[in-house]
Parts: structure tokens; C-alpha cells; sequence
């Protein structure tokens, strides 16, 4: 059976504490902008925690939303690419070929998430941060589009794994660095081909929610809703 | 016509081949240097990356790709006003043709160049192209910009063929007044050309053929440019009516951007005698159209996001009539409407001075609506979390600028070397050089209303 990767936020566990930013700039050797880029919008993150405050002082609600590549399966940001950069693989999976993109930026307009993000120059760590690279991720260049890909070095590395061990995986072993990393277990991922997944049974919720769901997206990603 | 008006003819429209004067070597030389700058702004830019562009996450197009839709919108000029006119059989169109169809080559030039300088990577733009590879892997022929490289592709073939065929003549006119080096390249590209009934049926024959498909190929390349935008989930982009407005905008800044030529022409190399006031009376006339219908296209586009009152697209309508883009968008309404619709409509002001202070003000509006389609949509997408600004950066800038030398430049050097007006054109249609009053000038226009 093929797996089709998905993921679940539960918006009353997330605190907005932003470890699975770090974790995910960590994991996959995300480029290093500097604040005065930083501030003129050429940073990159996968995935961010989007704040928004509801009420007047003192009576402030905040909610946080993190977001990341919603893996559509109907995905706006593929049929426009023309060099096939942007596809759909067999898992569900929105991959980024970093070798075919020229760097059109036609995806990330596409994109209603604005998840998608463009290499506005070559990435440089300064010693000795370049030791701590990922060596399971490739570096990308100046001039190509990256976004988030499930940690697809680990979902490749847990079925590996599985392989060799001759056996089926089970529930929760792959786990991408955002969900390893979330204090309060609001991000859950896993198989929803596996009807008895725990992403499965939550994305069945009735708190159940995509976002910008009317565009018609078909996201794998289920948001469930703030209750408190 | 008798031989002294087509000697008069000959020696009017060549001069500008025999003889050049100091300031065309220091125009020359001034629209040179800017080109050079703006090509180094690109390498500069190629060799630090699009950081030194104002482009940022999430407006991730900007000036390069509003330059993108102005150019290849200019050049429908050209090729289409030129084609219609010849198949309705327009007398008052033969020393228009030319100046109309050289619009159209280079501005598709330029425009097309675009795309490669918007690139993260440049130097890759080859995957564009369906060519042979060892991966065998071609193009995505589902995305617009793959439909892009073979629209443009084929209109630019189309249109500098559609400039070609009606220049042989003239070529081996040319080539029988020219000597030395010049006259054998004038006698290659006169194909052959002598003249005889059998060439002048197929040149018709092939001049026929191409004006018609041109038409559907203009219509096309600006529908298939909308598609650029309108292809997308994007609010105020992913709207049924960017083909037609795209369509109708472009006819609009190419009629504008071809008065303005030709003013320029007839001033510096004197042509008063064969761009006459009526000429540019038509060509007004059909301005004022394409006016009145870029305001309905805008007002029907406006109005009917304002009733559908969708979050997402309310968001980039209010950007723009009220917001932060709204200086931008009332002079482009300024530009495109209020200034030119009473210049252009009452006859007293449909002068020569007047269509062009119409024509430069639409080619600024022109400008300004293409980045009004491009950047606020990407600015104000459906999250407001990620609302963004964008400010234009110096290489951006340069390198806008030195388009507009380029199209100075390469339309200088082709007047330099090719008689901008058709000069067989001319003695076929029996349009005399003439210096007419103002009430032979009416007479005259008087008599053209009857003409077949």
C-alpha cells in the first residue's frame, strides 16, 4: 500500500513557542539571511508561527496558526512551473526538484499559503556553523525555490529503516523535525492511507479544518480548531 | 505619378540612409551608454543575486515582469494595426505600415527579454525550450510561461516575417542606388528581386497569407500573457475578463506608442510631407476607441469584483482604490481616460501636438496599469498575515530605463538603415509628397472617404 503522507495542527495545543521553526531551519540546512535581509522579506522558513490578535486591550485573544506547505494534492503551485521543478510525487508528496528550478517564482505566487520561498543569494554559514549541516539535505543554490517537504530525508530514511528490518512501519515512527520538536504534541503526522492513524482519526475530527479551504486546494494538512 | 515625385520620394526617404549627421553619432552614443549601464545592473545582479532587486517574499514579481507585459503590450503596435489596415484596404495607411511594423519586432525583443533577466537562475533559461535532452524531459506544457515562450516565439517569427516581405522592394531599390559593401548586402536581402509581374503577384499573395494569420497570432500572444496571471488562485489575477483587457491594453499603449514614433519621425528627419495631420487624426481616432474601451474594461473589472465582495479580492480592490496603491491607480485612470478622452475627442484638439500629449500620457498610464495588475494581487494575498510592500531598487530601475534606450536605439538604427516608409508603397498609392493648406487638406480627406 502507498503511503500519503498528512498532518494535523491542533490549534489549543500550540503555544506559538516556535520550536518547530528552529527545529525545521535546523533540520534542513535552511539559508541564514541576517537581520537587514530578514527585514526586507528575504528570509526563509518552512514552516511559521502566523500571530493574529483578536479583541481590544486588555481583552486580547492571540491565536496562533503555524503554517507550513499544506502538500495539496491539488496543488496550485504545479501546473504552473514549466520546467517540472514542482510535482506531484507517488506518496502525495509536493516535491521541489532544486536542479530543475530557474527560478520563474511562478509557484510562489500561485502559492495561496505563501509557503513557497526563493533563494535571493547563496547561502554562507559563518565557521563553525557550517558543521552542523544536515548532510541528509542538499544545499540550495541562488535563484531556486525550496519549501517544506515533510522531512522527506527522514520519511525516506524510516521506510529504509522498516525494509530492513523486514516489517510494515508503524504509526508514528517517522516523525518530520517540527513534530519531534513540539512541546505539547500539537502537530501529529503520519499515513492517512492507514485509516487507523492517529493523523487519521484527528483529521476526521469534527474541529476539523482546512485552511483556505474554498480555494479547493484538497490540503493534507487538518487544522483543528481552537475550542478554549 | 510622374518621375520627378518619385525621384522627390527616392531622395526624401534615403537621405536619412546617405547622410548622418553629428548629433545621430551622439545620440547614438548617449543611448549606448545607458544600455551599458543597464546591462552591467543585470550582471550585477546576476553575480549577487535577486537580493539586489526590490522583489521579496511574497511579491515575488514586480518591475521586471510588468516590463515583461508593457513591451510584448507595445508591440501589438505594430503587426496588428498594420494587418488590419491592409486587409480593410486603408489608403492613408501606407506610410504608417512600416513605422507600426518595426514597433513590433523590437519591442517584442525587448519584452521577451524579460522573462531571462526576472530568473533566479539566468543561465538555465534553456529549460524553457523543448529541445533534445539526454533525461528527456521537456518543458510542462501545462504551464502558461511554457505557452509564453512558444506564443512570443511564434509572433516574433510572424511579425519580423510580416516586416520582411513588404520591405524586398525596397531592398532592391536600395540595392540598385547603393554602391559597394552596402550594395551587396541590400541586393542578399532584396532575395532576387526584380520586379517582374510574377514576384509582385506572390509578394501580394504572401503579404495577404501573413496578414491574416498575424491577427489571430497578436490576439493570442496578449490572451495567453493574461494567462500568466489569470491561471492562478490569486486575488484580482484569477478574473475572465484578462484576456480581452489584456488584449484591448495592448492595442491601446501600441496605437500610443506608434503616434508618438512617428511624431518624432516626421520632426527629426522631416518627413512633413508624408505623415500628414491626418494621419495622425486616424490614428487618434482609433486611440479614442481603444480609450473608451480600456475605461469600460477597467470600470466592468471594477465593478463586478465590488458586487462579488469576495474577502480575499476586496482586500487587493481597496489596496487600490483607496490604499496604499491608490496614487498610482487614480493617474493611471488620469493617464488613460481623463487626460486623453477630451484631447482625442474634440476635433479642435485632435492635433499632431495633441495626440501625442494623449499617446505619452497613455504610454505612463499603460505602465502604471501593468504594475497595478502584477504587484498589489501579491502584496495582499489571502493570508494578512504575509501582506507585504515593495520599493522599487536601483538595479530595477536602470534596468527599466535602458529598455526604453533600447528601443530608442535599435528603432534609430533600423531608420538608418531601412527608409522608414515604404517607398513602393508610396509610388503604388500615388500619395504625392505634398505641402496642403489646411482647406486642401480637408479637401483631400474629403475625397479619401470615397476612395475604395
Amino acid at each position: 500500500m502507498t503511503h500519503r503522507w498528512g498532518m494535523t495542527v491542533d490549534l489549543d495545543r500550540c503555544t506559538g513557542c516556535e520550536a518547530c521553526v528552529t527545529a525545521c531551519r535546523t533540520e534542513n540546512n535552511i539559508r541564514i539571511a541576517g537581520p537587514e535581509q530578514a527585514a526586507k522579506g528575504r528570509s526563509i522558513a518552512w514552516i511559521r508561527v502566523e500571530r493574529y490578535y483578536e479583541g481590544d486591550f486588555p481583552d486580547v485573544r492571540v491565536k496562533f496558526r503555524p503554517v507550513m506547505c499544506q502538500q495539496c494534492d491539488a496543488a496550485p503551485c504545479e501546473p504552473v512551473c514549466p520546467t517540472y521543478a514542482s510535482h506531484h510525487n507517488e506518496e502525495g508528496l509536493n516535491a521541489q526538484v532544486y536542479n530543475r528550478c530557474i527560478g520563474t517564482r511562478y509557484c510562489a505566487n500561485a502559492c495561496p499559503y505563501n509557503v513557497r520561498f526563493f533563494n535571493f543569494g547563496n547561502p554562507v554559514w559563518e565557521r563553525p556553523l557550517e558543521l552542523q549541516l544536515n548532510p541528509d539535505v542538499s544545499v540550495r543554490e541562488v535563484g531556486v525555490v525550496e519549501k517544506c517537504t515533510f522531512c522527506v530525508q527522514r520519511i525516506t530514511a524510516g521506510k529504509d529503516q522498516a525494509k530492513a528490518e523486514k516489517r510494515e512501519l508503524k504509526d508514528g515512527e517517522i516523525k518530520p523535525a517540527c513534530v519531534q520538536s513540539c512541546p505539547t504534541s500539537a502537530l501529529v503526522f503520519g499515513d492517512l492511507n492507514d485509516p487507523e492513524s492517529e493523523v487519521s482519526r484527528l483529521s476526521r475530527s469534527s474541529r476539523g479544518t482546512k485552511l483556505l479551504e474554498d480555494l479547493g486546494t484538497q490540503p493534507k494538512v487538518t487544522y483543528l480548531q481552537k475550542q478554549y | 505619378m510622374d518621375l520627378r515625385t518619385e525621384q522627390k520620394i527616392n531622395a526624401d526617404l534615403l537621405r536619412p540612409l546617405r547622410h548622418t549627421s553629428m548629433s545621430f553619432y551622439s545620440l547614438v552614443a548617449i543611448l549606448g551608454t545607458i544600455i551599458l549601464v543597464g546591462f552591467g545592473s543585470w550582471m550585477y545582479q546576476m553575480w549577487n543575486g535577486l537580493a539586489v532587486a526590490g522583489i521579496r517574499w511574497p511579491i515575488f514579481w514586480a518591475f521586471y515582469i510588468t516590463n515583461f507585459v508593457f513591451w510584448i503590450g507595445i508591440s501589438h503596435a505594430g503587426t496588428l494595426i498594420s494587418a488590419i489596415l491592409r486587409l480593410v484596404n486603408a489608403t492613408w495607411r501606407r506610410p504608417v505600415t512600416r513605422c507600426a511594423e518595426v514597433i513590433t519586432v523590437f519591442a517584442l525583443m525587448i519584452g521577451a527579454l524579460f522573462p531571462i533577466i526576472h530568473l533566479g537562475r539566468p543561465w538555465l533559461f534553456f529549460y524553457l525550450i523543448p529541445y533534445p535532452s539526454e533525461r528527456q524531459i521537456w518543458p510542462n506544457l501545462r504551464s502558461p510561461l511554457a505557452w509564453d515562450f512558444f506564443a512570443i516565439s511564434t509572433y516574433l517569427t510572424g511579425s519580423t516575417l510580416f516586416l520582411f516581405l513588404p520591405t524586398i522592394p525596397d531592398f532592391a531599390l536600395l540595392r540598385d542606388q547603393m554602391t559597394g559593401w552596402r550594395r551587396r548586402i541590400y541586393g542578399v536581402l532584396a532575395l532576387g528581386w526584380q520586379g517582374t509581374t510574377k514576384q509582385w503577384h506572390r509578394l501580394e499573395a504572401a503579404m495577404q497569407i501573413m496578414a491574416i494569420a498575424i491577427v489571430p497570432v497578436a490576439v493570442s500572444v496578449h490572451t495567453i500573457v493574461s494567462f500568466d496571471f489569470s491561471m492562478s488562485p490569486v486575488p484580482m489575477w484569477h478574473s475572465t475578463v484578462f484576456g480581452p483587457y489584456f488584449v484591448a491594453g495592448a492595442i491601446f499603449s501600441g496605437i500610443a506608442a506608434l503616434i508618438v514614433a512617428m511624431a518624432i519621425l516626421r520632426k527629426v528627419l522631416h518627413l512633413e510631407e508624408y505623415l500628414h495631420p491626418v494621419h495622425f487624426q486616424n490614428l487618434g481616432k482609433l486611440l479614442l476607441l481603444m480609450s473608451l474601451l480600456w475605461g469600460y474594461f477597467t470600470f466592468v473589472e471594477r465593478l463586478t469584483t465590488w458586487y462579488g465582495n469576495a474577502p480575499a479580492e476586496m482586500a487587493v480592490f481597496w489596496a487600490t482604490q483607496t490604499g496604499s496603491y491608490a496614487p498610482l491607480f487614480w493617474t493611471m485612470v488620469f493617464c488613460n481616460f481623463v487626460i486623453p478622452f477630451p484631447i482625442l475627442a474634440i476635433k479642435k484638439l485632435r492635433t499632431i501636438t495633441g495626440c501625442v500629449i494623449a499617446s505619452s500620457t497613455i504610454i505612463a498610464g499603460m505602465w502604471l496599469e501593468r504594475f497595478l495588475i502584477v504587484v498589489p494581487s501579491l502584496a495582499t494575498k489571502h493570508l494578512p498575515y504575509t501582506w507585504s510592500h515593495y520599493r522599487p531598487q536601483p538595479v530595477e530601475i536602470m534596468i527599466t530605463i535602458a529598455t526604453f534606450a533600447a528601443m530608442v536605439l535599435l528603432y534609430t538604427l533600423f531608420s538608418k538603415v531601412v527608409p522608414i516608409i515604404s517607398i513602393w508603397e508610396l509610388k503604388v498609392g500615388g500619395d504625392a509628397p505634398t505641402h496642403l493648406t489646411s482647406e486642401e487638406e480637408e479637401e483631400k480627406r474629403a475625397l479619401w472617404r470615397v476612395r475604395p
